[in-house]
């Protein structure tokens, strides 16, 4: 389980391998349930974006499904592991499927890379599943000489469609 | 699913109205598919229920397409001089608005896909290509001469007595929310709402422009479960520090361990209030209307407390005057329910509408407005709070939709058959409206239910057994 940790980047500027291997790494503790290691990926001003609408630009005056901060994702985290939280008994499970990982731009002196990553993701509980598709869009920064995400942006294909819950991270 | 000895309900007014008692109600209002079909013939049809908002046809060949009850429906913004021009609300709303039944005339093909588009001068259908005017009247059938003149007179008057497309009974349309009766013949708009309307005033009257706009976009929330679940929980007081504990509660927690000094984020200060003790929801108070109409938050409320907009203020006082906009901002009511299916907060600006699927299902619809002439960060906070509270993503959400669905399943249990409805339940309450009562009370609920009965039955008529 261990190995699934990001590696620290050397101080050159990450290889694209490197940033392909980042995104996979953070997948996998989102389907291994590690979330507070997830939670160390993200830079201080990290945020999740999930929007509702395609194309959308705007996540203050428009409405998205989420855009949190590392604040709402932590309360998010803890509440997933409460004694009373009994949307979690049974607990949900999830799986990433992801497609090779393309490296979309790459800021080598200000440390900035994006890439784009499409997915299919699973999320479970009891007896049901459920499968979304989209695009994930990481903003990776390098900080102390390792990658963090600086946006985590999911683009599902159906956004804009009526749900049921979502209680995991896609 | 319905109860395994005695008539059924059709055709049984009593045996509906035995479903309601004083303080408990029968565990087949929740789960019964004929119950629920019923809801849909009468209980949607009497009411007075909201269909979308006039800021959604802001043109004229505007329309917004959705339903009411299990009904599609469009509202359309009229195309002046064009059919007989006067819409269909029977008041001193907007009268260049139509709600029809978004069904041809001809093979019952739904005109107009739900959402919001724009028709031109007249709807066509996508089918065989017949016509109608904005105001649903008849424009024109391709190759008329080929039909039979008796049979298509059935067509052009298709139930009622205006040609083309069926309208619903009536409209109304309330300072831009748009209200429609299926049936023709019912309780008229003032009578039905009476002061509850005064919640939706607050809202508008939030605007310094006195005027509210559909902003942002909808959340859209598939609930497996009845839709009066969700109705109960609006006034339902005593569960936010039990059931919240896991979202709220844990909010606050991971707030504490803040640096000292840290400025209070916008979300810590909407999701703590949730998490009160009791004694702040017993003080907040209830109102109860009439015709299941009430609210919480009449002296305080979970809304009461927000940071103050920079902007704001001067906007309000500059266009009310200090006295009035200080009544304005003061009221802090929290959530009113309007019987059947919908709850406004005026406070923050979003209504909530609870759509009937089945018996176990429901979409919930959050909608959220920008006060016209008001600062951005007013819409913001809007939009956070929609996204805290009632998305799909929501923790708040997942709080609630898990208890909405153990009932869904624990009610099929024969080992009780009866729903309690009972807390600070006093005889002397029947009758009573336009009063206030303690925040916990289940008067409201209780009131809710009394409605329903009466609606359901109102138009139905006892069958022979």
């Amino acid at each position: 389980m261990s190995d699934a940790t990001p590696k620290q980047p050397a101080a050159a500027p990450p290889s694209q391998q490197a940033l392909i291997d980042f995104v996979v790494a953070e997948a996998r503790l989102l389907d291994e349930g590690r979330f507070d290691d997830w939670l160390r990926l993200f830079t201080e001003d990290g945020r999740y974006w999930m929007p509702l609408t395609p194309g959308q630009t705007d996540a203050r005056l428009q409405a998205s499904l989420m855009f949190e901060d590392t604040m709402l994702l932590k309360v998010r985290i803890e509440r997933l592991k409460g004694a009373r939280t009994f949307s979690q008994q049974p607990a949900s499970r999830c799986h990433h499927l992801l497609q090779t990982p393309t490296v979309e731009s790459r800021d080598d002196a200000a440390g900035l890379f994006t890439t784009r990553t499409a997915f299919h993701f699973v999320e479970t509980r009891r007896d049901e599943q459920t499968l979304y598709a989209g695009w994930a869009t990481h903003t990776l920064k390098i900080v102390d000489q390792a990658l963090r995400m600086q946006m985590k942006r999911v683009d599902l294909v159906n956004c804009d469609a009526a749900f049921g819950n979502m209680q995991l991270f896609m | 699913m319905s109860r395994s000895s005695g008539p059924g309900y059709r055709d049984h007014p009593q045996a509906i109205q035995a479903l309601v008692r004083a303080a408990e109600v029968h565990r087949d209002c929740y789960i019964s598919d004929e119950v629920f079909a019923l809801e849909m013939e009468h209980l949607f049809a009497n009411t007075w229920v909201y269909v979308g908002h006039a800021s959604q046809v802001p043109q004229a060949g505007d329309f917004y397409a959705t339903t009411v009850g299990d009904q599609p429906v469009v509202i359309v913004r009229h195309v002046a001089g064009n059919g007989n021009g006067n819409g269909n609300d029977d008041g001193d709303g907007d009268a260049s608005i139509h709600v029809l039944h978004n069904r041809c005339a001809h093979k019952g093909v739904q005109l107009v896909p739900e959402g919001c588009g724009h028709t031109g001068s007249f709807f066509r259908c996508p089918y065989h290509g017949w016509t109608y005017r904005t105001d649903g009247s008849l424009l024109n059938i391709p190759l008329r001469d080929g039909y039979n003149a008796d049979t298509l007179k059935q067509c052009e008057a298709h139930s009622s007595a205006q040609p083309g497309l069926a309208r619903v009974g009536a409209v109304k349309v309330y300072r831009g929310f748009v209200f429609c009766r299926l049936n023709a013949q019912g309780m008229a708009f003032e009578d039905y709402f009476g002061e509850s309307l005064s919640t939706l005033d607050n809202m508008v009257d939030r605007s310094p422009a006195g005027r509210l706009e559909v902003a942002g976009g909808v959340m859209r929330y598939l609930h497996r479960c009845n839709w009066k679940m969700l109705v109960d929980n609006q006034t339902d007081t005593c569960h936010p520090m039990v059931a919240h504990q896991s979202s709220a509660g844990t909010a606050v927690r991971v707030w504490e361990q803040a640096p000292v000094g840290t400025p209070k984020p916008m979300a810590v200060e909407l999701f703590a209030p949730f998490v009160s003790p009791y004694s702040f929801f017993e003080g907040m108070g209830i109102r109860i209307w009439q015709n299941g109409h009430g609210h919480t938050g009449v002296a305080d409320s979970i809304h009461a407390a927000y940071s103050p907009v920079p902007g704001y203020w001067d906007a309000m006082a500059a266009a009310y005057g200090e006295e009035r906009a200080k009544r304005i901002l003061g009221e802090t009511r929290h959530n009113t329910v309007y019987f059947p299916n919908i709850m406004v907060k005026g406070p923050i600006q979003t209504l909530r509408i609870f759509k009937p699927i089945a018996a176990d299902r429901t979409l919930v619809e959050s909608w959220t407005f920008r006060l016209v002439g008001a600062p951005d960060l007013l819409l913001e906070r809007t939009l956070m709070y929609n996204r805290l509270v009632n998305a799909p993503t929501s923790v708040v959400g997942h709080d609630d939709l898990e208890m909405y669905e153990r009932a869904q399943t624990a009610l099929h249990s024969r080992g009780l058959q009866w729903v309690n409805m009972a807390r600070l339940y006093d005889p002397a309450e029947h009758g009573q409206t336009n009063t206030t009562t303690n925040g916990t009370n289940e008067w409201q609920m209780r009131e809710q239910m009394r409605a329903w009965a009466r609606f359901m039955t109102q138009s139905m008529s006892a069958g022979a057994t």
